[in-house]
């Protein structure tokens, strides 16, 4: 492919890869292994980097004393709801600011890069009090609401890019053969899209399984609570209890590693695709 | 309209032929819409086309973040504070200058430039790299990439609880490995100290944003036409002349992109300090948005949304900047 590579250039990229394989996987390992610690090994010295005795007490006592498996299950229900008709939006204004020229089409690019700029803390107030009006204060569907609308920009200008390097002859012949535009989109265009819609779907879940600052001023009841907001109320208290915290951590990482590790193909191609011709 | 497609990407493989074989890299092809693409007499049709599609986006959009936003951003000019409700009135700019005359203000703005510049250029380069040496085939590859890019699967907040407990300076293991390796004598009080603190975090954000870089680099990077390199590689190009005068340059509007969006990120993202330092020690690690966490959370809404008003604009100044800097280069070059 790209030149020669000499034996000294392959020892120094594959020594670097792996000290940076390290360096990020670590922190994942050493997370684990403290959760699965009894909670007293957990600030014994020395340091063990391989427990003696493995225990689960730190994962059942996130589901005797707290509810995490209610955290879960909201946080499940939000995420997939919200990724799942954000990308369906997304996919529709995506397709109009790659198809078509129009004069606001500039405007509402910026728009969207400028919603990228807006710290949540300046929306907070104003939402709460909206929310309040539509009684959608601690109410899934209204953290739902407000997920949809943070994942669609950018999930619009990722889509757009996959759009954009499709031919339009694909349509056009499908429209040819008597399809409606719809029918063209749906029927010829979507299958073609698979990878990067995979991909933007992933990337909505992830952000709206990770938001923290509007699902805790958003839900307040014990039983509405997501995970992040669970996590948070962690740490507010003075010590934190780092085996219940490590645990809980491990069960928040797992679901969103796993979508990553079967899907990476599709991230690289979907993000990619979508932010090339941003 | 079949034609359009057809002639868009026929200028570009001429273009990327052309910029090939002189060999001095070149602008990467631009999309260009022709004005084939326009069809006039369905006017009405595609106006009302158009519409329709954008509506739910731009309504969401609308009504969830634009309408919160401005409603927020008038808080800016008035005396509005949790602790006395009963004063709302305007007060002009008072908040602004109450905002520039805090003592801490130098300290946050001044962390706010570490933070940025500190996380974005180890993230860029690293990134870069990786993406370089991704790009050729190895065994287990697929499975390398998919383990580099787990980080990104993480909440900024719980990757700041991650690396704070890491961090701890009496069960953290950052001191353990450190003293193990014989870089230090004795623990560290990491998270205690303004400086090391402040170390802590952007050493956190870059383990974060790394895997961005590389997915979006290694990405462009597959669009370079090979001929190019076996095109340099005839001209008897280094590998640094190689990667200045084919690599950087063919994939330079991607670069700009995504630098442009990840300092916007990573200049908005109070998550990550706010899970590992909370601000602290004694508000030494605060950056603008983490600033405006607290002064929300002691109430004083009026000044903390002029801080919200300060970071859209700085924002928004740097990005109009940036995007003409690029495009300019973009015009010079052919």
């Amino acid at each position: 492919m790209i030149g020669k590579e000499s034996t000294a250039g392959r020892a120094t990229k594959f020594t670097f890869l792996g000290l940076w394989l390290v360096f990020t996987v670590f922190p994942l390992y050493w997370i684990t292994i403290t959760s699965l610690k009894a909670p007293g090994d957990i600030f014994a010295f020395p340091i063990a980097y391989w427990p003696e005795h493995f225990s689960l007490e730190n994962y059942s006592g996130l589901f005797g004393k707290a509810d995490f498996g209610v955290y879960l299950t909201n946080s499940l229900i939000v995420a997939t709801v919200a990724a799942a008709i954000a990308t369906v939006i997304s996919m529709l204004s995506a397709y109009v600011l790659a198809r078509f020229e129009f004069r606001t089409k500039s405007a509402l690019l910026m728009a969207a890069l400028v919603t990228q700029m807006i710290p949540t803390f300046i929306a907070l107030g104003p939402l709460y009090l909206l929310m309040t009006d539509l009684k959608m204060v601690d109410n899934r569907l209204g953290l739902i609401l407000v997920y949809i609308a943070v994942c669609i920009p950018f999930c619009t200008v990722m889509l757009r890019g996959f759009f954009e390097n499709i031919p339009d002859a694909l349509e056009e012949a499908a429209m040819i053969d008597g399809l409606s535009r719809f029918g063209a989109l749906f029927r010829v265009l979507l299958p073609v899209m698979r990878p990067g819609i995979i991909a933007a779907f992933i990337f909505n879940f992830v952000n709206c399984w990770n938001e923290l600052f509007l699902s805790v001023t958003l839900m307040n009841s014990d039983s509405n609570k997501t995970v992040p907001t669970a996590l948070n109320g962690f740490i507010s208290s003075f010590n934190i209890d780092w085996g219940s915290m490590s645990a809980a951590a491990v069960l928040t990482i797992l679901p969103t590693m796993i979508l990553f590790a079967f899907a990476s193909r599709h991230i690289v191609q979907g993000l990619t695709a979508g932010a090339v011709k941003g | 309209m079949p034609t359009a497609s057809e002639t868009t990407s026929t200028t570009q493989t001429a273009k990327t032929a052309s910029t090939g074989a002189s060999g001095n890299g070149g602008a990467r092809p631009v999309r260009k819409v022709s004005p084939g693409r326009r069809k006039p007499e369905f006017t009405a049709r595609r106006g009302f086309l158009i519409t329709l599609f954008m509506a739910p986006a731009a309504i969401f959009v609308a009504v969830f973040t634009y309408y919160p936003m401005i409603a927020g951003s008038q808080m800016a000019f008035r005396h509005w504070n949790l602790t006395d409700l009963t004063d709302t009135s305007w007060v002009g700019l008072q908040n602004f200058r109450d905002v520039f005359a805090d003592p801490a203000w130098g300290t946050v703005l001044s962390n706010t430039a570490i933070w940025v510049f500190g996380s974005i250029v180890p993230q860029l380069v690293i990134g870069f790299a990786l993406a370089l040496w991704l790009r050729r085939r190895f065994r287990f590859r697929g499975l390398y990439q998919a383990l580099i890019f787990f980080p990104w699967a993480i909440s900024g907040f719980l990757i700041g609880i991650l690396f704070r407990w890491m961090f701890n300076s009496e069960f953290g293991v950052v001191n353990d490995l450190l003293q193990k390796v014989g870089l230090i004598d004795e623990p560290v009080a990491w998270l205690a100290d303004p400086k090391t603190a402040m170390f802590a975090v952007v050493v956190a954000n870059i383990w974060y944003g790394v895997t961005f870089f590389t997915i979006m680099i290694l990405a462009a990077l597959q669009s370079i036409p090979e001929e190019l390199y076996e095109a340099s590689a005839l001209d008897g190009a280094g590998k640094a002349r190689t990667l200045f005068q084919i690599t950087i340059p063919y994939i330079r509007v991607t670069l700009a992109l995504t630098v442009l969006l990840r300092v916007i990120w990573i200049f908005n993202f109070p998550d990550l300090i706010f899970g590992m330092t909370g601000g602290g020690p004694n508000n030494e690690t605060h950056i603008v948005t983490t600033w405006m966490i607290k002064i929300t959370q002691q109430g004083d809404y009026g000044r903390a949304s002029a801080l919200g008003l300060i970071v859209v604009a700085t924002l928004l100044v740097f990005a109009v900047f940036f995007l003409l800097a690029t495009r300019e280069k973009r015009e010079v070059k052919p």
